[in-house]
Parts: C-alpha cells; structure tokens; sequence
C-alpha cells in the first residue's frame, strides 16, 4: 500500500505538484491522468524521490521513503518510462539483470528470474536473450523494460507514459500484457497517462489530475456517474459516457440465469464471458438480435443477456 | 575473380601521379658529401640490369591493377609489392653507388621515389579500406608491417641510403631523443586526460560552465605553438628563479617543463569537447532509467554515460595524440629535446637527411597511433551502433 500525505512540490513561488494525498491499495492499478503541465509526472517521480518533495511524506508499506536513501529506495520499485531507456551497449539479458546485480543475487537466480520474466513478456528467451536492443521491435523494447522494472521483484511498479511511445495496435496488446503481468506477479502499480482511454482500461482507480491538484480519485464507473468537477466529466467524455460504463463491465459478470421458457426464434448469439458490456451490445447489435447467450472460454453456457439489461447498465445511477 | 572492363579513377590518378614521377623526377640523388647539393639520377641510371627490370615491372604490375583490377585484395598486394619494389630499389641504387668502404658519399631517395612510394602507400590504404578489415586485423595488418621495416632497418638493407647513414652517426641520441618524444607526447597526454575527463563531466553536468571552459581552450588552440612555447618561457623561468624547490624539480623557462605545458594545454580542448559531446550523445531516457533503477550517480556515470560515451572520447584521444606527436617536433625549438632536435639540427646544416631522420619515424609514429586508436574506437562502439 503506497499513502501519499500532502505531498508538495514547489518550483520557486509555483506549485507544481500541490498538496495530494491519495492511497494506493495494495496489488491495486491507480492511473494518474491529466493534461500535459498538470504536474502527474512529478508526482510520480516523487514517490521514488527522483523529485525530492518540498513538502509531505511518502509511505510504502508504512514505511517512510524518506528514511530510507534514495538509491536503495529505488531499488525496490520498478520504473518504467516512455521510451522504455535500456542500455543500447547491454543485451537485453544484461537490461534485465541491471537491479539484480545491484542486489547482489547470484548468477542462478537472475538467470532463472530474467528467463521467467521474458516468458511471461512473450519474449523467447533463446532468441532475444542476448540481442542488443537496436535489434528489436518497438513493442519488444517496451516489454523488455516491463522485464527490467520487475526483474527484482517489486512490490511497487511506476510507470511514465510506459506504452505512449506504441502505435495503437501495439498499445492494446501491451496494456493487456500489463494486466496478465499483474495477474502473475500481484504487483501494486502507479501508472501516469495523459490517455483517459488507457486509464479506463487499465486502473482500478483513476486519479485526476489538474494544475498539481488531484480534482477526484475514484472507481472508475464513479468519475462517470459522479464527477466531482466538471473538468472530469469533460475528461471522462460527455458524448459516449454510458458506452464507457458499459465497458466497465464483462459479459460474465452480467449474465442472468437463463430463463425456463427457453424456447425463442431469434438466433442465438454466443457471447464470451470475458466480453465487456459495450463489446456484447455491439455484437448484438450486429447481428439484429435482441438477446445472447454467454458462454465460459470452455463452452459451457453461464447464463443469459439481454438488450435492455445491458441498457440498465449504462445509466448513471 | 572479380575483374571488370571499368577504369578505377582513384588508381588511375594515383598511377599517372606515381608514373611521372618516377619518369621525370630524380629516383636518387648522388651527393659526394652530405651537405653539398647532389646529381639528381633518372630511375633508368640508378637502377641497373635486373634490379631495373624487378623494380619497373612490379610498379608497372601495380599501376595496371590499381587501373583495371577491381579484386581488392589483388590490389593490395600488387601496391605493397610496388611499395616494397621502389623502397628495395632505392636501397639498390644506395648499394651501386657507394664505393666500397666509403663514409662520405651520400645516395638519399629523389622526388621521383618518394612521390611514387607515396602514391604506391596511398593506393594500398585504398585497398585496405575497401576490404573494410575489423579492427584486430588492422591492428594485426599494422604490426606486420611495422615488424618487417624494422627488421629491414636492422638487417640493414637501407644502410647505404643518406638517411641511415645519419642515423648511424647519432644512434646514440636518436634513441634518446626518440624515447623523449614518446614521453612528452603521451606524458602530455596523460596529464590532459586526468585533467581534461573531470571537467568535460563537470561541463556536461553544469551548463553554464560548459560555454566559458570551452571558450577558454578554443583560445588557447588559437595560438600558435610557436608563440605559446615563447610565451610560457618568461614565467616558468620567473618561476625557476623565484622558487628554488620548483627549479629542482625540473622547471625551467626551456627545456620539457614548457613544452608539456603547452602540449598539455593544446590537448585540453579535443579532451573536453569530446567528453562533453559523447556525454550529451547519451540517450537522456537511458540515464532516466538508470537513476529511476536505483543507480547512484557515480554507477550511471561509470556504467550508462562512460561506455556510451567512450567512442567519441576516442575520437579526441586520437586527435590529441596526432597533434601531439607533431608538436613535439616543433618543441625542440625551446630545447625540450625529441625528434624535431634533428629536423632543426639538419635545417641548420642545410643537411636534408638529417631533417628526414626527425620527420620520418615521426610520420610513422604518428600514423600508427591513429590506426591503433581508430582500431580502439571502433572496438569501444562495436556493440551499438
């Protein structure tokens, strides 16, 4: 659990970062989301003190970073940043072993540890092991700084803009290689974006960001049906607002029981479980059909859906 | 082989440069002593018989390659071979000419033999380029040759030639004075580098600081090195007098004390510069990894900024070096001693051989530390790109 405690950052007579105090819960994802200028970077970079604080306290599982010196506090959180910044003179091996090493593990475990992590990253590791970064893909670059900002078992993950320097494509994948990551590894994370897309998709909670203040950090279904200042309802987006919320959901966790009549002339349309709400409505849509079965990766069915219970979901209160 | 019908241009000119020099320029010059102006010979008259014949035909055999024979490595050895032919022919036509016994007459390598062995050289480094060598090659390609002069020099195939005759009669001072120059190029040298790294890191990591200390060596290398040697006479000689510990440590208004001082002076700016450009050369989001890792300043210094960086500060080593080893010559001017004492002792005497005894192994030395230290570069930077 990382608490923030009033913490301030002052540039002169400017406060660039003022007096926020949230609390990040443990395993949890929190993205910091804002406008460029809106002070979210630095707020991250002073949770490991690559900005020194002028003001307020920073505790990581209720220790104070501040008694701790700044190297060996960095060293247990992982940092990654947009343009992920490995070393272009060491494979992508020696990136990954760069905090193991500073720990001191043995030779056995930063291999066995690098060889797990680029599995989990899709990387394999008898082909990129000892590439040189220069020789990799964009999207293999980004994941192998994923790798290098896990490599020592972090209890905390930072991330700056980790997938802005992805095409769209790339960037999907590399947030859904994200979550599996944190399915895997349970690792508590901070995340800055300046995309409130990538924020809806990836945070458990979303904070809001605006001249160094945070305006609302909250569930993310919360800054659609209760936005604190209208500056997050703008953010959150007016216009497909209800469509946001339906894709808070999944089709599985919405799934009714199916009803015994059972017997109906529509077609029946197979949803996966692991759909979000919007992808259901969309699918049915499609396919002119007004209800849908939901069905489990395995095939069996789970329960039903339909059309205005999806609606249901969509409203704000 | 890869032969094609094109003409090579580069070959052709240096073929036709080579080819008239040695037709119309003297190929050795006969001088009854050493400091009266010689008889200039033909390469028809200096050379006789099968010498003649072995001698034309592998510069002939060259220049046809270096024309019409793309192979690079055929063009290697055809250019080494007219090399070696011209240099054997001059060696030949020292031989031929001095009687028995003598000690007196001097047979010294005409315009005609130089400008051919230069072009021969040129076309060789050519063909090495093109063969595009690795760096341990080269640095294997550069021993070899360096191993079979000098086992020539000291079996004494030249010994007839004016050069080695005046090599012969200073000996003794040539080591000396050879040991001399190494010193105070790399002496300077060292001394620049211990100096010059720290403030090329204090100017990258303090801006404001980065304009005024590179302004100031700018100036300095504005200087000329003759000028800069006069000027540092008048204080450290001041010096010398007042200070009687500094005196006896070796400084003194002449002699090697100012002369390191200005090399060392002169070899500050390529230091810093190239510190400070192969620093700034340095991914920024890199050394943003590195310290959001937990590296201390120190480790991203030693492990990020220094190995991405040590390329470029290579690049000024090699300038330093180069520049150096020719100032040293001009240092003997304020009695710092090295080679250039003969090129000044010979221009005194009007005795050209004695100059080139100073100005050859200078020449040589200073290439080599450039094929030594680009071989050096490249293996620093071989993993990035």
């Amino acid at each position: 659990m990382i608490v923030l405690e009033g913490l301030t950052k002052r540039y002169g007579t400017t406060a660039v970062v003022d007096a926020v105090s949230i609390t990040v819960e443990r395993d949890s994802i929190t993205a910091i989301v804002g406008t460029s200028g809106s002070g979210k970077s630095t707020l991250l970079r002073m949770i490991n003190r690559l900005v020194e604080p002028s003001a307020g306290r920073v505790w990581i599982d209720g220790r104070d970073t501040a008694d701790e010196p700044p190297h060996l506090l960095r060293r247990r959180i992982g940092y990654v940043i947009q343009g992920n910044g490995l070393f272009p003179h060491r494979t992508v091996a020696q990136n990954v072993a760069t905090v193991p090493r500073l720990l001191g593990w043995s030779d056995a475990r930063i291999a066995a540890r690098t060889v797990e992590l680029l599995e989990a990253l899709q990387l394999d590791p008898a082909r990129y092991a000892h590439q040189y970064p220069h020789a990799l893909s964009g999207g293999q670059q980004q994941r192998v700084g994923v790798a290098r900002a896990l490599a020592a078992e972090p209890k905390v993950l930072l991330m700056d803009e980790p997938f802005g320097a992805l095409d769209p494509i790339l960037r999907a994948k590399a947030q859904e290689d994200l979550l599996a990551v944190r399915r895997r590894f349970g690792t508590t994370i901070v995340l800055v974006t300046h995309d409130i897309d990538e924020a809806f998709r990836l945070g458990d909670r979303i904070a809001v960001m605006r001249h160094g203040r945070i305006l609302q950090c909250d569930r993310p279904a919360a800054l659609l049906t209760r936005p604190a200042d209208p500056f997050v309802a703008e953010l959150a987006g007016r216009g497909d607002r209800a469509l946001r919320l339906l894709s808070l959901t999944t089709a599985g966790d919405a799934a009714e029981a199916v009803p015994a009549d059972g017997a109906d002339r529509e077609p029946v349309v197979r949803i996966r479980a692991d759909a979000t709400l919007r992808e259901a409505l969309s699918d049915l849509v499609w396919r002119g059909a007004t209800r849908g079965v939901v069905v489990d990766p395995d095939g069996t069915v789970r329960g039903a859906l339909r059309v205005d219970a999806i609606l249901a979901h969509g409203r704000s209160c | 082989m890869a032969t094609r019908r094109r003409i090579d241009r580069l070959g052709g000119v240096f073929t036709l440069v080579g080819g008239v020099a040695l037709a119309g320029a003297p190929f050795v010059v006969f001088k009854p002593n050493r400091i009266v102006p010689g008889v200039p010979l033909g390469v028809l008259i200096a050379l006789h018989g099968a010498t003649a014949v072995a001698v034309l035909g592998a510069v002939v055999l060259a220049g046809v390659v270096a024309v019409f024979v793309a192979n690079p490595p055929l063009r290697l050895v055809a250019s080494l071979g007219g090399f070696v032919a011209v240099a054997l022919g001059a060696a030949a036509a020292g031989n031929a000419f001095t009687p028995a016994g003598d000690l007196i007459v001097r047979i010294a390598p005409g315009a005609g033999c130089w400008i051919a062995l230069i072009a021969l050289g040129l076309l060789a480094a050519d063909a090495l380029t093109r063969l595009r060598p690795g760096p341990w090659t080269r640095l294997l390609l550069l021993a070899a040759f360096f191993a079979v002069a000098l086992a020539a020099l000291a079996h004494g195939t030249f010994d007839h030639l004016s050069v080695m005759r005046e090599y012969r009669s200073n000996a003794g001072r040539f080591a000396f004075e050879a040991r001399r120059h190494v010193e105070l190029a790399f002496g300077s040298l060292a001394a620049a580098l211990a100096a010059g790294l720290p403030l090329g890191v204090l100017c990258h990591r303090v801006p404001r600081l980065r304009a005024a200390v590179l302004g100031s060596l700018n100036f300095v290398q504005t200087i000329p090195s003759i000028a800069l040697f006069g000027i540092l006479m008048a204080p450290l000689g001041a010096l010398a007098a007042a200070v009687p510990l500094a005196a006896r440590v070796g400084i003194a208004g002449i002699g090697a004390a100012p002369a390191l001082v200005a090399l060392f002076a002169y070899s500050l700016l390529p230091i810093v510069a190239n510190t400070v450009a192969g620093l700034a050369r340095v991914s920024p989001a890199a050394v943003e990894a590195a310290r959001g890792m937990g590296l201390t300043r120190g480790e991203v210094l030693a492990r990020v900024e220094w190995p991405l960086a040590l390329p470029v500060i290579l690049t000024g080593v090699r300038i330093v070096l180069v520049q150096n080893i020719g100032l040293v010559t001009v240092a003997a001017l304020i009695g710092a001693g090295g080679l250039g004492t003969f090129v000044f002792q010979g221009i005194g005497e009007t005795a050209i051989d004695l100059v080139l005894l100073g100005a050859l192994p200078t020449v040589a030395l200073a290439i080599a530390s450039s094929v030594v230290l680009d071989a050096l570069i490249e293996v620093a930077g071989g993993a990035q790109r």
